[in-house]
């Protein structure tokens, strides 16, 4: 990314960049965009973060149980998933983390270590290549996190909602609208549409379903 | 080159935590985004690493910052973390997601619902903290 502005004297330092949260703040929660490669994950949460999106990583062993036993690390039996993660500071008390996390499979065996308690998921989706995040919304259903779908438009052809949502075996409850990844404001619009349906579920007590597809 | 972090010598991050293996307990008490406040200055010949999460940590830093900033794997911070919450020197401030009233109507629900029992389901978070973060979000 180029910076945003020439009023200021390049920064030279990484750390020195970094804009602290107000010594209230108490409150961490996290939303999750997860989707398949190249969908716009880390574009969403640079176009809502208030800071430059960090990347950071977690290691596993192939077994997918972490690195309590350093050994493993040692051993170099471990592997690595990589993260990307942007911040919205909602009041003097309450920070969002945002974050960007790949759909792949070997992912999920990090999911309850990384995002036990998220608020709930997008998952952002490219209608040329709807089949990329079938994985993730099995496994969205498996673990009761709630989510909706964003489709991220990159100009492939038209498709309805009837016919994703066809594709995609989405149940009729959860949303799925449009956006453009690189709008603020449409970003901002896809958080809205998922806490709305945290909230609609919160409050009349809906479980998550299980699709159970035919 | 890839970033530095990448890739981590094993050796490094064994070096680190002194080999120490803190399974479950109390690094497992670390969250992504628990946010963490130093509560005193690095003192002179402490592990460096320490020393820079005393300093970053000056205003509350979310585990998930201080992973990013010091280019180590989640696991490996979260028992740096736990050497300095034993001594004192940091204070840990945990997310608080779980609703207000325990979640009796829902879990009541997901019981006897259609859809069966949902496995590993969570207990929706507080309804107020979403308006709240409703308000948020729509402030931006
Ligand atoms: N046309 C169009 N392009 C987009 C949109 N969102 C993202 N892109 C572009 O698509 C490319 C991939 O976007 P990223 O945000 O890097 O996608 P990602 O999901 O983070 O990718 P990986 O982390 O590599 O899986 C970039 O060149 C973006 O500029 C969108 O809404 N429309
Ligand atoms: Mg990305």
């Amino acid at each position: 990314m180029d910076s945003a502005t020439s009023d200021h004297p390049p920064l030279p330092e990484r750390r020195e960049r970094r804009i602290p949260l107000g010594g209230n703040a108490d409150n961490g929660l996290k939303i999750v965009v997860v989707g398949g490669f190249g969908v716009g994950k880390t574009t969403m949460v640079r176009s809502v973060s208030e800071i430059r999106p960090l990347n950071t990583e977690e290691v596993m062993t192939q077994a997918g149980a972490g690195v309590d036993d350093l050994s493993a690390v040692r051993g170099k039996t471990s592997t690595t998933v990589a993260f990307d993660f942007g911040r919205i500071s909602l009041n003097e008390q309450t920070v969002l983390y945002l974050f960007g996390a790949p759909g792949q499979e070997r992912f999920w065996f990090l999911w309850d270590r990384l995002f036990a308690g998220t608020l709930g998921a997008v998952v952002l989706v490219d209608t040329r290549r709807l089949a990329d995040s079938w994985y993730a919304i099995d496994r969205l259903e498996q673990h009761g996190t709630p989510f909706i779908v964003a489709r991220n438009d990159f100009g492939g052809p038209p498709h309805t909602q009837q016919q994703i949502r066809e594709a995609l075996d989405l149940p009729a409850h959860i949303p799925l609208i449009d956006c453009d990844a690189r709008s603020r404001e449409s970003s901002k619009q896809v958080l809205i549409t998922l806490v709305e349906h945290l909230h609609a579920l919160s409050t009349t007590g809906r479980p998550v379903q299980e699709t159970t597809s035919p | 080159m890839s970033r530095p972090g990448r890739d981590e010598d094993p050796d490094r991050l064994y070096t680190l935590t002194g080999g120490r293996s803190r399974a479950g307990s109390a690094a497992a008490a670390f969250d992504l985004v628990t946010l963490v406040v130093s509560e005193s200055e690095p003192t002179a010949g402490m592990q460096s690493e320490h020393a820079t999460i005393l300093r970053l940590c000056q205003y509350p830093t979310a585990v998930v910052e201080i992973a990013a900033e010091l280019r180590l794997p989640i696991s490996i911070v979260k028992i740096l973390l736990c050497d300095l919450l034993d001594q004192g020197r940091i204070t840990a401030r945990h997310p608080r997601t779980a609703p207000a009233t325990p979640p009796g109507a829902r879990t009541a629900i997901a019981a006897t619902g259609t859809g069966g029992p949902v496995p590993h389901a969570a207990p929706l978070p507080d309804p107020h903290l979403l308006e709240q973060v409703l308000v948020g979000l729509r402030n931006l």
